[in-house]
């Protein structure tokens, strides 16, 4: 009985591997082809899912992208390259990371100039306030002052 | 005053981002525009459905407006289409089809069974023209005009409303 369920758990176990075997499998002979093989099919999003990358997706479109990403990766085309490639058919949308042109400038330009923004203001701020405590008081000031914290006696 | 409209910054900070948050409500990010308009329909070397000893090409698509439709027996949708090309045959618009990652076989069976409003079907097994025409899935329909330039792109499903609707009108534009 033990053995047996000894047996069924490793068969479990093994499930996983097995299920494993059946994506495709890739051989780069350079390391490198497969850090750009990695990191392209990551930063490519899938065209069929709302927000997967081809990296990711079970789709049958990611699987001829990722195919395609690897044919031109062997044909030695740049990152560039490739990126242009699926962009010129499938547009813009497949980009996870937005190109800076005149459409996107916003995009890309917003959070600078906020951060901007929030810099002059916290600078303008700080003045402000600095300048307020600094100002001399005026002799009535200084009286009403006195009278407040009861430090006349002292005079 | 100055500081008390100071006070509002936020709010209408709120609302801003509350206005574009809202917008987002309502688009339909299965909707976006084609890389291919107003592109050349892409080369392709692709053999008749029917006749696998006839090769085809890009040539196939001058002199006059086309609409290409990419189908496939395997694609549900494809079937429910198929009365609306039948319609838009009979209204004398020039169908092309693109049987796509399908088996020579399969796609002679549907068109026997669903009707075949297409002037010449390219097989495309392996689904390489529907690649480079950026298709994601079927059906997905391409207008293109006389000089065989893409001129509208129908991603997914044409209704019936739509043939009146949307592709008689983009046909009709582009024939002159």
């Amino acid at each position: 009985m033990a053995r047996l369920i000894r047996v069924l758990l490793m068969l479990a176990l093994l499930g996983p591997a097995l299920a494993q075997a059946a994506i495709e499998v890739r051989d780069f002979d350079d390391p490198v082809m497969r850090e750009r093989f990695a990191s392209l099919t990551a930063t490519l999003r899938c065209p069929k899912c709302q927000n997967q990358s081809i990296g990711d997706s079970d789709s049958p479109i990611a699987g001829d992208m990722r195919q395609r990403v690897y044919q031109l990766l062997e044909d030695g085309r740049s990152d560039k390259e490739i990126l242009d490639f699926m962009v010129r058919r499938f547009g813009d949308y497949v980009l996870y990371n937005p190109r800076l042109e005149g459409r996107t400038l916003l995009l890309w330009g917003l959070p600078a100039a906020l951060l901007l923004g929030g810099a002059l203001l916290v600078v303008l701020v700080v003045r402000a306030r600095r300048r307020a405590s600094s100002r001399r008081l005026s002799a009535d000031e200084r009286a009403r002052l006195d009278a407040l914290i009861g430090r006349e006696e002292q005079r | 005053m100055k500081r008390r409209l100071l006070l509002l910054l936020p709010l209408v900070g709120f609302l801003v981002l509350g206005g574009f948050l809202y917008q987002g409500l309502s688009i339909n990010p299965a909707e976006r525009d084609s890389a291919l308009v107003a592109k050349p329909f892409p080369a392709f070397a692709l053999s008749a459905l029917d006749d696998p000893g006839r090769t085809l090409d890009a040539s196939l698509l001058q002199g006059e407006v086309t609409l290409v439709n990419v189908w496939g027996e395997w694609c549900p949708t494809c079937k429910q289409e198929m009365p609306q090309l039948l319609e838009l045959a009979d209204r004398g618009v020039r169908l092309v089809g693109v049987d796509y990652k399908d088996s020579r076989e399969k796609g002679r069976q549907f068109l026997a069974e669903f009707g075949n409003p297409f002037e010449v079907n390219l097989f495309d097994p392996e689904g390489s023209l529907g690649f480079d025409l950026g298709v994601y899935g079927a059906p997905e329909s391409f207008l293109v005009d006389a000089d065989g330039v893409i001129r509208y792109h129908h991603t997914g499903y044409i209704s019936p409303e739509d043939v009146t609707e949307v592709i008689l009108p983009e046909v009709e534009k582009w024939r002159d």
